[in-house]
């Protein structure tokens, strides 16, 4: 009889498939998607080349990385602090889209305010405004207990809306031969650089200073403690005396206010100007930086990086191999799907078991 | 099949070995069930009798051993085959679909179509025979637990077994339902049906059983006639040390202050309503609730603890304050202590260390955090106190909840809240699920706390507990509180009658609602 396989509980969680899992889950990724490349009639190797390693070699590759993982890696920080409390705050894009308007809204009304307080001030709307739309949805679920997934969902898409219609509306810029996009805002609402004529901002040194912050918050402070009991057992967060309602609104204000920060700094850092296509899914990349970082804001770093190499990769495939634009998101998807299934192994072992008749 | 002469022994097991990832379950265990007896299996939590049983009944498979079933060998891959052989068991948690009727829930557990002919009239037949009272038609969602488990005695005996195998049969029984529980299996054992009880009650082992088989540490360390030992001493043998009688409790004055007083408690909630629970303890007192499980214990449980606020301040006081609107972490801060049922998810969350855990509810009182940061050294440290005083085995602090035994969570949890020195403390099962000698040690722990001056409330389904315990005792019931009584005053049947005949009452309601 042939040997079959049998998923068994280890009856505690593994401390090597930990950091294993996700690693094994972007190797089964990058097999899994050279398959459908292969089946799309493009060579997998070179495909699977052109996603991950070819953007690195461009000139200023690595400045590129950086400026496109500091977005992610902020969202991702906020968001895998939410899921550890069970908060599921799906709508970081909209929190980020509401950030840049909030941001960029005070930076086309003052233009020529004094720069030391201007951006500051820019940042400070940005905050404001991604706090504005997760409080919301925190008091949503406080008050009328709805579900977090569909509201913070349902106001990304409100506000992504409320963005076209500013950006073709009222805030147009006049002068823009009818584009949908602001005026360019002035020099000095813009992000400091760190690198001079490049755009480097100050975004991506702060995104990791933010994630050693929130590391030490989750797993030293008492508010961090309080998070992850409300996340691994709600009762024992109640009996503990930690109130789910204030954890939920700080869960949601501090996701919302890191997405509006990491919405500001787009706009003022790498764009100069609100337009239509301000974020392209930054807000649900970031959920999937969050889990492929097993919900530790260190593992974030690694995990933005990661992510956005991806999105630079679909670039360079479109245009290197002309493939759709949706590769990136077939690979980030797939990734996804693999990172949440290799969790199994966490807590359970797979063995080989020789079949026998009695044993059904 | 071949006809074998009723004699020698039912069911001979030797040499029976179990390996587990981490723990030899059992080491070359060895039983013999003659026919006609009534077999006890005694051992503490964690001493192997589950993983023998499991293996009679053909769940787990020996790594060595043999079985020998009526003077054949046999081995045994699956129950299915346990019950060809004719060896039924009755599960500690039932198996039973809440929407069905009995006579479909039976029916669902056999295997072919024929066996079904004529099902209703052969339950209603052996339930009458054996004095199981059971209605077939009802629905398992509206029966007590009792009524449940006599659905799984009745399934197991359709199939003609010789061997039953009850797993801790009596812990969710009132006594008189066990005292009923236990006529049938003597009338069944007269009749040529062995029974093997898994039990840790060593008083109704004494009452019911012929032979003792005595584990621990997954080996056997006795096998005596349970009738000629005395409950202390079969508790020796089980915990394999000396247990020291504790000293008798100075009474309480009658002038001491009360620092635990519930005034008209009512909660509303889906499970089960209070209803104007009114107590009050005084300092150095112990004061116990009985009550069959569902009766409204968890409600009040969490009333004290905060968890459920109350709509009126002054319903709960915790020395002289009004506190029923005060959540968890007040009421600790003004001298409460609480030991939930549950113990991982609820007291404990399971897949942090005992430090984590430790810090969970005692940080105020202990004093574990500095400007918003955990207080690494002293949180350890204080696991570390807890570990020590109450002996809890484990690793050490950093150990997760959830790999220790039930016996030696609830030693630590109970540490936990006894080391914060707690004005008053309610403890919602102390013992449930734990070993006689963690429950020796929970014991001398609480009684010493209640001489130290503190308010202790003991909620439980244990009346040897409660009588050991307690200084009064009051039943819960429907939601409802009686008025508490002298423990000296009080018998087993007296409260006994308050449990059973409360519930009825209770039903009634619900049938006229």
């Amino acid at each position: 009889m042939s040997p079959v396989l049998k998923i068994e509980s280890r009856g505690h969680e593994s401390k090597f498939w930990r950091y294993a899992s996700p690693i094994l889950a972007l190797l089964l990724t990058a097999a899994t998607s050279g398959l459908i490349f292969a089946a799309m009639g493009r060579p997998p190797g070179l495909t699977v080349y052109t996603l991950l390693v070819t953007p690195l070699l461009q000139q200023d590759g690595f400045q590129g990385l950086a400026v496109k993982a500091a977005p992610l890696i902020m969202m991702g920080v906020g968001l895998s602090l939410a899921y550890r409390a069970n908060v599921w705050n799906i709508g970081a894009d909209g929190q980020f889209t509401l950030g840049a308007i909030c941001g960029g809204g005070i930076a086309l009304a003052f233009p020529d305010a004094p720069s030391f307080a201007l951006f500051p001030a820019i940042v400070a709307g940005g905050v404001v405004g991604g706090m504005l739309s997760g409080g919301l949805v925190a008091w949503l679920r406080i008050r009328f207990n709805a579900n977090e997934i569909l509201t913070s969902l349902m106001f990304a898409y409100i506000t992504q809306y409320l963005l076209v219609f500013l950006v073709t509306g009222p805030w147009r810029d006049p002068e823009g031969f009818g584009f949908p996009q602001t005026a360019l805002f002035t020099e000095n609402a813009l992000a400091p650089r760190l690198i001079e004529d490049t755009n480097v901002h100050i975004g991506v040194l702060l995104a990791p200073l933010i994630a050693v912050a929130l590391w030490v918050t989750m797993e030293k402070s008492l508010l961090g403690f309080e998070f992850r009991v409300l996340g691994e057992a709600p009762r024992a967060a109640r009996f503990a005396g930690f109130s789910e309602n204030r954890l939920v609104r700080v869960a949601m204000l501090v996701s919302g206010g890191l997405a509006g920060l990491a919405g500001v700094l787009e706009a003022t850092g790498t764009l100069g100007q609100l337009t239509t296509t301000l974020s392209p899914g930054y807000g649900f990349t970031a959920i999937i930086v969050a889990f492929l970082a097993r919900l530790n804001p260190l593992g974030v770093i690694p995990a933005g990086l990661l992510l956005a190499l991806t999105d630079l990769g679909g670039d360079a495939a479109q245009i290197n191999l002309g493939l759709p634009n949706a590769v990136t998101g077939i690979f980030q998807g797939i990734l996804l799907f693999y990172l949440l299934g290799c969790d199994i192994l966490l807590l359970n072992r797979i063995r080989r078991v020789p079949h026998t008749s009695g044993a059904a | 099949m071949n006809e074998f002469a009723p004699s020698g022994p039912l069911l001979t097991m030797t040499g029976m070995t179990k390996q587990y990832p981490n723990c030899l379950a059992n080491d070359l265990v060895s039983l013999t069930v003659e026919r006609n007896q009534i077999h006890a299996l005694v051992g503490e939590n964690g001493a192997g009798k589950s993983t023998l049983v499991k293996m009679i009944y053909g769940v787990v498979r020996p790594d060595a051993g043999e079985i020998v079933w009526q003077g054949r060998n046999v081995t045994i891959p699956n129950p299915g085959a346990a019950q060809r052989l004719g060896i039924g068991m009755v599960f500690q948690h039932f198996s039973l679909f809440e929407a069905l009727t009995v006579t479909e829930n039976i029916a669902l557990g056999l295997a072919t179509a024929k066996e079904r002919v004529g099902l209703r009239d052969r339950i209603l037949r052996i339930s009458t025979e054996y004095g199981l009272p059971l209605d077939p038609d009802r629905i398992v969602h509206d029966l007590s637990v009792g009524e449940r488990q006599r659905i799984e005695i009745v399934r197991c005996l359709l199939q003609n077994p010789k061997l039953l195998i009850m797993d801790e049969p009596t812990s969710v029984l009132t006594p008189n339902e066990v005292r009923k529980l236990f006529v049938t299996l003597r009338r069944l054992a007269s009749e040529g049906c062995s029974i093997l009880y898994i039990s840790h009650k060593l008083e109704e082992v004494r009452a019911l059983c012929s032979v003792a088989t005595i584990m621990r540490h997954g080996r056997n360390v006795a096998r005596c006639a349970p009738a000629e030992k005395t409950v202390k001493e079969l508790a020796e043998i089980m915990i394999g040390m000396d247990l020291p009688t504790p000293p008798p409790r100075p009474p309480v004055s009658a002038t001491a202050p009360p620092r635990l007083v519930l005034d008209r408690l009512s909660i509303r909630s889906p499970g089960c309503d209070l209803k104007d629970v009114s107590l009050s303890i005084a300092g150095g007192e112990i004061l116990a609730i009985a009550g069959i499980a569902g009766n409204g214990q968890t409600e009040l449980m969490d009333a004290l603890s905060g968890e459920t606020p109350a709509a009126r301040p002054e319903s709960v006081q915790i020395d002289g304050v009004a506190a029923g609107q005060m959540g968890p972490a007040e009421r600790r801060r003004i001298g409460g202590g609480f030991v939930p049922e549950e113990r991982n998810g609820h007291g404990a969350v399971a897949a942090m260390s005992l430090a984590a855990n430790a810090f969970l509810s005692g940080y105020l009182r202990r004093a574990l955090v500095r400007f918003g940061m955990i207080d690494k050294k002293r949180t350890f440290a204080f696991a570390e106190e807890i570990i020590r005083r109450f002996d809890v085995r484990t690793t050490g602090p950093r150990a997760e909840a959830r790999s220790l035994s039930g016996g030696n969570l609830q030693k630590f949890l109970v540490g936990r809240e006894i080391l914060q020195d707690p004005g008053v403390l309610a403890i919602n099962q102390p013992t449930w699920g734990v070993d006689a000698g963690a429950a020796l040690a929970i014991h001398d722990a609480i009684m010493a706390l209640a001489q130290r001056g503190a308010a202790v409330l003991i909620i439980s389904q244990d009346l040897d507990e409660i009588f050991l315990l307690a200084d009064r005792i009051a039943v819960i019931a429907g939601g409802r509180l009686s008025e508490p009584v002298a423990t000296r005053s009080a018998t087993v049947e007296s409260i006994g009658r308050l449990m059973g005949g409360a519930t009825a009452d209770a039903l009634g309601e619900v049938v006229h609602a």
